[in-house]
């Protein structure tokens, strides 16, 4: 059968093409002693920074991948019965519980915990020591400064501001089902002001907001590019666009505010575990957080004698809540409030 | 006994007893496990050493279905037991290979159930590997050898190994993953069945919200999707069909520009078209700016919802509609149209009553692939959405959003999937099962009439803004790559392109030391892989669906439609859980996205395929088969000669796609096998607009290339027509062939 023979000829002439192809790729980790796989929720640049530096440290070979902290989180719990990831660090602070919660992730004490911040500890003390802080980042609001002057607004300054009518159709937020920074921001408003007042005050934004955008920081992007007036984000956001040359103001509400802690987490079942811890302490010391200064972070990491930028908003001169992470952080009260955000807030008309 | 059930029997043993059974976890293509205790080495050991040496029994039994064939010597291929032999080893040697592999997993007993039937096993076994494969392809070819031989299909051995191989790749790349992740629709927190949740879920006033009709409350986001879908595929039906039109039948100049531009979309990574919208219509962007000076209304942000998503899209979908129909309005026979016209019909009618009726199939394929597209798309509801909520977006936020809910996402993903099948329905119903044959095996020397004037007047109304739009918005792309910070800070720099793509030279030669080569090698090499494959699959469907007649065909059709139906996030995840643990462990490695790749954008080949194929008249094909050609043959030297427009579009597509495509690769990229796009949307969520519009661009220009490469290596189909002096439009110029 002639045809048969062509066609296994063929075949086999792609397979021998898509095999040098495969193999050219593939080498680089073949021979590598000590591996790490790292998966990094915090930006592109800071991510590699870790890389680099943790390999030319310990010699030990990384395999990172970048994902936001609630794809690495979907991620993780799909793989969850064949763990493929060793650490999972940075991104905001809600998945890295609820990982904890699902028994993703484990527990692990560091040597490092005495340089550490009490914000950091009370992370871990949250998760019984499944994850920990390593940076933490004030939530806030900015605005863009040219479009306020040439509408004419006054210069807001508190979170109550914001529900003046003046500014209708002016603030943008996230949509809290789908972003973390949003929950972030009804869990501190319900905290702040109590429950009842703080669906009172949420209903009052409603009317004000244009857009509930899907991901946490696009609000200070448009803000930014001049597509909204008022971008609710964490302050961190909202300082790198005014840093990237865009015409923001930074604002710490009046009334006080609430807080992300980055974290850092062990996965459970990791194939490298050793090099993991390895990681877990190195990624606490103080020099090592205060090279996120390279890479223009501008959250407060969680070492007390690391760096931070003069650029970042100052946690200590901000009046923050005391953030009970461990309520709002679980699964069962993130349901209840994201239901009645939706029943009560999402459903009026604006 | 024929050579090839021999053959296939030595492939099946060399799987068995010489190569190892269990995947490699250095990864498919290193060949380290040679020197590194081959063939004793329990990782590395083939099946049957893995059986009688190192104590894993139960791949024993193996041999026995291997052992069946041999009782094959010496019979003549009609003997009953010939094809009953075949039938029981292959239909018993693939079961009995998924049986034990489900069973018996990376911790032992799968099922708790076995645990107390058997006892505690002290072994495990890792996902299967190349021997394993080998094997099951043997196993495989047995069971369709077998039908075969009982008479099935003519007894023609090559198209009942063709639907065989097709029903078990789409059987396990896509069905699979993708009933597991629905059924999760109907479990609840605890993953327990619980159909209350499951109907509580499904008749939720997010999705069937109807508020927007009376007051400004937003509307569920299925009649969102629904309206957003009928209207982006009427317009790119429309805008392709004025372009396919104005590239065949006119005598406008610009012709090669414009097939062209249409192409440019195509190509285009997902979100830097809504961007670029969003800086020429948004609030602060220039041409609402110059309108708001002009006429002195505040500027607006009307852009953001609907007008947005529906433009965006039907700049990147136009190309698609375009691809198909280029095909079919260039095979439709002028001779028909001559008759016509010599009947003394005027262009109008000709166009109306022939040319337009026998466009159906193509029209009806590039609705249909609008409307789908559409519902499936999630970089531009994303980045232009606004409030208006559309499924693919929901359906992403569900799993990786706060809710983190994955049984809404799956009731979701039910809801979309149940649009786009009724879509598939109509359009099934509308084309009736009348015949659109225009290119028969009798020479057909006429020349396509050009439009009536009216006509194209009308169509290049439509076609030529657009494509100047189109220019406008990819010169501002071209320009994004080269500012400061696109948008807002317009000094000139080179700084993005050098930070992607700097090469320096070290001691070692060249060092590349971009931040992006990682990742843009990867992508070149994996869209590279998967697009001929891609190709290959979609054309043999397409092939088996139009040509061939056998049980199940529509169940058979409606199986390869489905992953193109279903959002990337659901493929995504469902490819994560079925593809993480064995038997089919290939998560972490490029084989999962050059997988995911195929069976995504096969439906575009086989799409392609059928309306191409069902303008080519059976009596070709008999006569090949009349003059003693097998099935093969003729596939090979008659039909896929007259389907190059389809090949052209099947690789096309599936090439850009695997470049451009990103919600499904999220969850499938990892540390070794980093894409572009997933690293481009990282770039873009660091606010870093200027690197990820330079990437994009060089992407774009690679694009460009092969795309020009693959016209040139495929050529074009050689129809024999009348060439028109001076005009080299006409498909008589055919290149060389591949």
């Amino acid at each position: 059968m002639t045809g048969t023979t062509s066609k296994n000829q063929w075949v086999f002439g792609a397979a021998a093409a898509a095999l040098v192809t495969f193999s050219a790729l593939g080498t680089s980790t073949a021979f590598a002693a000590d591996k790490l796989t790292y998966y990094c929720s915090a930006q592109e640049d800071w991510c590699q920074l870790m890389v680099q530096a943790f390999e030319k440290e310990t010699g030990i070979k990384v395999a990172m991948s970048r994902k936001s902290s609630g794809e690495t989180f979907a991620q993780i719990k799909a793989e969850g019965r064949n763990p493929k990831g060793d650490i999972w660090w940075g991104g905001t602070g809600d998945p890295h519980l609820q990982a904890a919660e699902e028994g993703l992730t484990e527990a692990y004490v560091s040597p490092m915990r005495g340089e550490l911040h009490d914000w950091a500890i009370s992370q871990a003390a949250s998760a019984s020591d499944k994850t920990i802080g390593i940076y933490a980042g004030a939530l806030g609001y900015g605005y863009n400064t040219e479009l306020l002057k040439e509408k004419g607004l006054p210069e807001p300054t508190s979170w109550k501001d914001l529900t003046d009518p003046v500014y209708k159709g002016e603030v943008q937020m996230a949509n809290p089902n789908s972003s973390g920074t949003a929950y972030t921001t009804l869990a501190t408003i319900v905290q702040l002001f109590g429950e009842e007042e703080g669906f009172a005050f949420m209903k009052a934004l409603h009317k004000n907001i244009n857009q509930y955008t899907k991901s946490g920081s696009a609000p200070i992007k448009a803000a930014a590019r001049g597509e909204t007036t008022i971008g609710i984000v964490f302050m961190h956001d909202a300082v790198k666009q005014a840093v990237s040359g865009f015409p923001i103001n930074v604002v710490a509400p009046a009334e006080g505010t609430g807080y992300e802690i980055g974290s850092m987490s062990i996965i459970k079942g990791a194939r490298n575990p050793e090099s993991a811890k390895k990681f877990y302490d190195w990624a606490l010391k103080a020099g090592v957080q205060s090279r996120s200064l390279e890479v223009k972070a501008y959250q407060v990491m969680s070492n007390l004698a690391a760096e931070s930028s003069p650029s970042a908003p100052k946690l200590d001169q901000i009046k923050l809540i005391d953030y009970d992470f461990k309520k709002y952080g679980s699964s069962a009260e993130r349901k209840r409030l994201l239901k009645k955000w939706d029943d009560e807030v999402k459903s009026l008309p604006r | 006994m024929n050579r090839t059930v021999a053959l296939w029997l030595a492939v099946g043993w060399l799987g068995y007893a010489i190569l190892p059974w269990y995947a490699i976890e250095d990864g498919f293509w290193i060949f380290e496990w040679l020197l590194d205790g081959y063939p004793l080495d329990s990782d590395y050991a083939p099946g049957i050493l893995q059986a009688f040496v190192d104590d894993k029994i139960w791949l024993a039994p193996i041999s026995l279905f291997l052992l069946l064939p041999l009782g094959l010597f010496g019979r003549a291929k009609n003997d009953p037991l010939f094809a009953n032999l075949l039938l029981i080893s292959g239909v018993g040697g693939l079961a009995y290979v998924g049986l034990q592999g489900f069973s018996i997993g990376i911790s032992g007993w799968e099922y708790a159930t076995l645990e107390a039937l058997f006892g505690a096993l002290g072994q495990r076994q890792f996902g299967l590997g190349y021997g394993a494969l080998l094997t099951c392809a043997a196993f495989l070819f047995f069971l369709t050898q077998g039908i075969a031989a009982r008479g099935a299909i003519n007894g023609d051995v090559f198209v009942v190994g063709s639907i065989g191989l097709v029903i078990a790749l789409v059987g396990i790349f896509i069905l699979f993953p993708v009933i597991q992740i629905l059924l999760s629709a109907l479990k609840d927190e605890a993953g327990l069945y619980a159909p209350n949740v499951f109907l509580s879920k499904l008749f939720d006033k997010k999705i069937w919200g109807l508020g927007c009709l009376g007051s400004n409350v937003s509307c569920g986001a299925a009649w969102n999707s629904l309206f957003l879908a009928v209207t982006v595929g009427a317009g790119t039906t429309t805008l392709g069909l004025a372009f396919a039109l104005v590239v065949t039948r006119t005598g406008f100049r610009a012709k090669k520009l414009l097939r062209a531009l249409t192409v440019l979309p195509i190509i285009t990574p997902p979100f830097v078209i809504g961007l670029a919208i969003i800086l020429l219509f948004g609030r602060s962007g220039s041409v609402t700016q110059f309108a708001s000076d002009l006429f002195d209304i505040p500027a607006g942000r009307w852009i953001y919802g609907f007008p947005g998503v529906w433009f965006a899209q039907m700049l990147a979908f136009t190309p698609i509609a375009f691809l198909v129909l280029i095909g079919v309005v260039e095979g439709v026979s002028p001779s028909m149209e001559e008759a016509a016209q010599t009947l003394r019909a005027n262009r109008w009618k000709t166009f109306t009553s022939i040319s337009l009726p026998l466009m159906r199939p193509g029209l009806a394929n590039a609705f249909l692939l609008g409307f789908i597209e559409s519902m499936a798309d999630f970089g531009n509801p994303l980045v232009l959405g606004g409030n208006f909520d559309v499924l693919s977006t929901e359906i992403f936020f569900a799993i990786v959003g706060a809710q983190n809910d994955q049984g809404r996402a799956a009731v979701l993903a039910i809801v979309l999937l149940g649009f786009t099948l009724s879509a598939f329905y109509a359009q099934r119903r509308w084309l009736g099962k009348k015949s659109y044959t225009t290119v028969t095996g009798k020479g057909d020397s006429g020349t396509h009439p050009y439009l009536p004037k009216r006509l194209s007047w009308l169509v290049y109304g439509t076609a030529v803004p657009w494509a100047l739009l189109t220019i406008v918005i990819y010169a501002m792309i071209v320009f994004g790559g080269f500012v400061e910070t696109w948008g807002r800070d317009h000094s000139l720099t080179l700084r993005h392109y050098i930070s992607a793509f700097s090469v320096s030279s070290g001691e070692d030669g060249l060092l590349w030391t971009g931040s992006a080569w990682n990742s843009f090698g990867t992508t070149m090499v994996i869209a590279g892989v998967s697009a001929p494959l891609t190709a290959a699959i979609g054309l043999v469907t397409a092939y088996l669906l139009v040509r061939q007649r056998f049980a199940g065909k529509n169940a058979f059709e409606f199986g390869t439609m489905l992953s193109f139906a279903i959002p990337g996030t659901v493929i995504g995840v469902s490819y994560v859980l079925a593809f993480n643990i064995p038997p089919i462990e290939l998560t972490g490695t490029g084989v999962i996205l050059v997988i995911c790749f195929i069976f995504r954008n096969m439906p575009v080949g086989v799409r392609a395929g059928i309306a191409s194929m069902s303008q080519l008249d059976k009596s070709l094909d008999e006569a090949s088969l009349t003059l003693g050609a097998t099935s093969f043959m003729t596939v090979r030297k008659v039909i896929l000669p007259l389907l190059r427009p389809a090949i052209v579009a099947a690789l096309v597509y599936s090439f850009v796609r695997a470049i451009t495509a990103i919600s499904a690769v999220i969850f499938l990229v990892s540390a070794n096998y980093d894409m572009a796009t997933s690293y481009i949307i990282g770039r873009v969520e660091n606010n870093d607009y200027g690197l990820a519009i330079a990437y994009s661009s060089v992407l774009i220009l690679v694009m460009l290339a092969a795309i020009s490469l693959v016209q040139l290596a495929v050529g074009e189909r050689r129809i024999r027509r009348r060439s028109e002096t001076g005009d080299g439009a006409m498909p008589t110029a055919g290149s060389t062939a591949a």
